[in-house]
């Protein structure tokens, strides 16, 4: 397959602040690629500077083997469908989707013929004499998206496009996206923070954090192969355990000694080990590989989450049995359920569900170092 | 080898639309700031001179007290007290009028509003000098005033040429001004705080205290500054409602162009500006804000 | 605070200050009599000797000239700066022209006069020009003083505008200066037409700056007026304040009708994404 853009070493700052940190990354002609990552992270950075809206302070930005940095947006075949949309609001939806067209002077009755065709492919027929400001959230997303094909670029940039949709809208969003990413071959360049919405439209996710790509792969790999604490604990919920590799297969870790699949490390090197919450089975303790105190119970309507207290680490696991507070249950692992990681700048940072999220985290660290 | 087209270039565009500003505003706004410091201390030959600044100084006059006792005084000094003291008053009266009269515009229904805003902007697109003279006559010994106390078989007033008048023009044609931009920032204020501030347990006099006066204060300032500064330079006024009695420093800075004393007038300028930048860096300091804020 | 009684005095007595005056002069501009305390019979006789009196005719020509101009080029280079400043990353720069702009908005009218009055004269003089003050100072002061007004109204469009907007048509093809005239100038034109008014009227009624930078005969309106009340002043001139009133309130309403517009389509616009 052809490699349409690549970005080699890729640096940006703003202010003094590093925002990207030496990039580098092969997009393939006919992909869907999803920049994932949360906010912050740089990824609409790399976006715009495919685009044209910001200059690199290091690294080249190469499309079909030619450098672009210093062609301006107008120029490059990339064309972006905005975060906000940015429509016309003074134009109705055909000067909006003719735009480009109108620019290049192309005669009329061919503008008639194409914008035609762009509102079919994104159901929009009929719609031509409406006024922008008036449409709903997905209708006004899919006359950006008629806007920014209309002139066939080789590549469509998306900077978070479904974020401002409600959730089934956005579900059906995502559905229409790949259907036109397949049906006219373009590369779309995808940026979100959603993970779900990344591992189900994407061929190749990207997962970025503070500027740096952390892992490149398919759903598939990303998901059940995380290479670091931050990719398993930003994609789906990871239980992220210290472990000690004992040799190949064989990892010890809350006092018991497991069968796993993931063999190359050194003998007894210590690890990262990744178990993902409807990866535990639920045993009677005695039962049990490890055991524990179970400390929460919610009920999410799929599943129930469980909290449980293993060897002074919060595990959380889903499962579909009730099981009730304070009650000791064991868990057992299979070896495909436990991946092994190498140690990172992320580990300890992820994996324990003693809180979700590093904002309440802090809070009680701070509020327990200032009891002591 | 990539060399950047000029008109591609976003930066390229963006620095020739700022351009031309950027050379005009410092040609136009900036020099002849200095050009007044340059007259002020040069002398007709353009030599350097402090003559001029001392002049301002010591110049003196005499003037006669109510009791009619001839006392000498420092012209120029007395000129600036004057009009400070003048520009002062008529801002304590503007805003003990405007204020209040802020706060009722902004509690009623919005077309109200609207309606009354534009009234009060009104008076300030009608020429400056013809409503002074408008108050002239109407503060006139023989004016509409008077012949209306006539009618009532009220003594007479003697209005014209006091202080009283030229205080009375002064709040009047400054008064949109403080009105404005009071009344800007009350309208903007989140009706939700003062329904936080009941909900809390204000009463309606409580909540004006503290909840509106406070946050009312940045548009308080804009006010002041927008009245108290032309109120001080102001030279029509004093000459028409004054009846030339009362000589400000707009008045002496005007006599000293038209008798083509510009090196003097410079120095008269200089002064007042420099005390104006004093004031100013003061009230920044005092209120924490930047008064050179304008819309930006 | 309900609308007492007490409110609504103080707002029918303040209403009442504001426009006694003009009430006044608008009476008054039609007395038959010369007088302007002694209202006699209405009469047009004062707006036909305002038609005849060819000085003032003049010095209006010379206003209105002076003032389309002045807000012409004030607006067109205020539009341009105001989209430099809002694209401007530097601080340091940003800030100082944010003082610098403000300057002519917080200084009295009679030392940007003066100044710009002694620069002119200086160049004058260094160029052994005759006379350095003439309707081309006067037009060059004008634009200084309106210049930060029509930035004033056009900068504050410019931020609420999406900033992807002419992104959008850069991406889509247009050069940059096409995308500002295709995709940003439709959107801030209410700013940028206001501030033209805004430029026009403040031209229109300036007195204390133009009466400095005045030369060569070239007489303003409000310099005429000056003139006229320095000697006895007949109702001619309230005839004369009438009609530039009438003209600067219709300006006033269609500036308001065009914010209303412009806000009516922005929360719309809001409602929707």
């Amino acid at each position: 397959m052809q490699k349409i853009i690549e970005l080699k070493n890729l640096t940006k700052s703003f202010d003094g602040e590093v925002v990207l940190d030496h990039i580098n990354l092969d997009i393939y002609d006919h992909e869907f690629l999803t920049l994932l990552g949360p906010s912050g992270c740089g990824k609409t950075t790399i976006l715009r500077l495919i685009g044209g809206f910001e200059t690199a302070d290091e690294g080249d930005v190469i499309f079909l083997g030619e450098r672009i940095n210093d062609v301006p947006p107008h120029k490059r075949q990339v064309n972006t469908v905005f975060q906000k949309y940015a429509l016309f609001p003074h134009l109705n939806v055909y000067e909006n989707v003719a735009f480009p067209l109108r620019e290049k002077k192309v005669p009329k009755s061919e503008i008639d013929a194409r914008v035609k065709e762009m509102l079919q492919l994104v159901t929009l027929t009929g719609f031509e004499k409406r006024n922008v400001t008036r449409l709903s959230g997905g209708q006004q997303q899919r006359v950006a998206i008629a806007r920014a094909l209309i002139s066939h670029p080789r590549v469509l940039l998306l900077d978070e496009p479904l974020s401002a949709l409600d959730l089934k809208l956005r579900k059906d969003m995502q559905t229409e996206l790949k259907r036109i990413q397949q049906a006219t071959g373009i590369t779309f360049v995808f940026v979100t923070h959603d993970q779900e919405e990344a591992l189900s439209m994407s061929d190749t996710i990207v997962v970025i954090s503070g500027g740096r790509i952390q892992q490149i792969g398919t759903p598939i790999d990303i998901y059940n192969e995380p290479v670091n604490a931050f990719v398993a604990d930003f994609i789906g919920e990871s239980n992220i355990v210290d472990g000690i590799m004992l040799s190949d297969c064989h990892v010890r870790m809350a006092g018991h000694t497991f069968d796993c699949l993931d063999a190359g490390f050194d003998q007894n090197e210590p690890v990262d080990v990744v178990i993902r919450p409807e990866d535990v089975d639920i045993v009677p303790p005695e039962k049990g590989m490890l055991r524990g105190v179970v400390t929460g119970v919610t009920f999410m309507g799929v599943h129930y989450e469980i909290i449980v207290d293993i060897a002074g680490f919060k595990w959380m696991i889903q499962t579909t049995d009730f099981v009730d507070v304070d009650e000791h249950i064991g868990i057992r692992l299979e070896p495909d359920a436990i991946h092994i990681m190498k140690k990172s700048e992320f580990s300890g940072m992820f994996g324990d569900y003693s809180s979700f999220s590093n904002e309440l985290d802090e809070l009680s660290n701070a509020e327990s170092e200032g009891e002591e | 080898m990539n060399r950047k087209a000029r008109g591609d270039s976003i930066a390229a565009v963006q620095r020739a639309a700022l351009a031309p500003y950027t050379v005009w505003a410092v040609v136009f706004i900036v020099v002849p700031l200095f050009f007044i410091a340059y007259y002020a201390f040069t002398d007709d030959s353009f030599r350097f001179t402090t003559a001029n600044i001392v002049r301002f100084f010591t110049t003196t006059s005499e003037v006669v007290t109510e009791k009619g006792i001839p006392r000498e005084v420092r012209t120029y000094l007395l000129i600036f007290a004057r009009s400070l003291k003048l520009a002062v008053i008529s801002t304590i009266l503007c805003l003990l009028l405007g204020y209040p009269f802020a706060y009722l515009i902004s509690r009623a229904g919005a077309r109200a509003q609207k309606t009354m805003i534009t009234l009060v902007m009104v008076p300030m697109w009608m020429n400056f000098l013809i409503r002074t003279y408008a108050w002239m006559t109407l503060l006139q010994d023989t004016g509409l005033i008077n012949s209306f106390l006539g009618m009532l078989h009220l003594p007479a007033l003697h209005m014209i040429g006091t202080e009283g008048a030229v205080v009375v023009g002064m709040v009047y044609d400054y008064l949109p001004y403080m009105i404005l931009p009071i009344y800007s920032v009350m309208a903007k204020m989140d009706e939700k705080l003062i329904e936080a501030a009941h909900d809390l347990g204000c009463s309606s006099s409580g909540v004006l205290r503290r909840v509106v006066v406070p946050l009312s204060m940045p548009g308080v300032v804009s006010g002041i500054t927008m009245v108290l500064v032309p109120s001080i330079s102001t030279f029509y006024i004093s000459q028409k409602l004054g009846n030339g009695k009362f000589y400000l420093i707009g008045d002496a800075i005007e006599s000293q162009y038209t008798a083509n004393n510009l090196h003097f007038a410079a120095a008269i300028a200089f002064i007042f500006m420099i005390v104006l930048l004093a004031a100013m860096a003061l009230m920044r300091k005092l209120t924490g804000r930047r008064v050179y804020e304008g819309g930006m | 605070m309900r609308t007492s009684m007490f409110s609504r005095l103080w707002t029918v007595i303040i209403f009442i200050y504001l426009f006694a005056p003009i009430a006044i002069l608008i009476v008054f501009s039609f007395n038959a009599a010369k007088s302007l305390s002694v209202f006699s019979a209405p009469s047009l006789k004062w707006y036909r000797e305002l038609f005849r009196d060819d000085v003032t005719l003049a010095s209006l020509k010379n206003t209105l000239l002076l003032a389309v101009s002045a807000s012409i080029v004030s607006t067109v280079m205020g539009t341009a700066a105001a989209v430099g400043i809002n694209k401007l990353r530097r601080r340091w720069l940003a800030a100082a022209l944010d003082t610098v702009t403000n300057i002519p908005m917080v200084n009295p009218d009679i030392i940007t006069g003066i100044s710009l009055m002694l620069m002119f004269v200086f160049v004058g003089r260094l160029f052994g020009l005759a006379t350095s003050l003439s309707f081309w100072t006067m037009l060059l002061a004008h634009i200084t003083f309106c210049l930060p007004y029509v930035i004033l109204q056009v900068l504050p469009k410019l931020r609420q505008m999406d900033p992807a907007l002419p992104e959008a048509a850069m991406d889509l093809g247009c050069t940059p200066l096409r995308a500002f005239f295709k995709a940003e100038l439709p959107e801030i034109m209410p700013g940028v037409i206001t501030g033209m008014i805004m430029a026009f009227t403040l031209s229109l009624d300036d007195f204390v700056i133009s009466y400095f930078t005045q030369g060569n005969g070239f007489q303003t309106l409000p310099i005429r007026i000056y003139n006229m009340t320095k000697k006895t002043v007949t109702p001619k001139m309230y005839a004369l304040a009438t009609i530039i009133f009438f003209v600067i309130l219709t300006l006033l309403l269609i500036t308001n009708l065009i914010g209303d517009e412009d806000g009516a389509k922005r929360r719309r616009s809001k409602k929707r994404v």
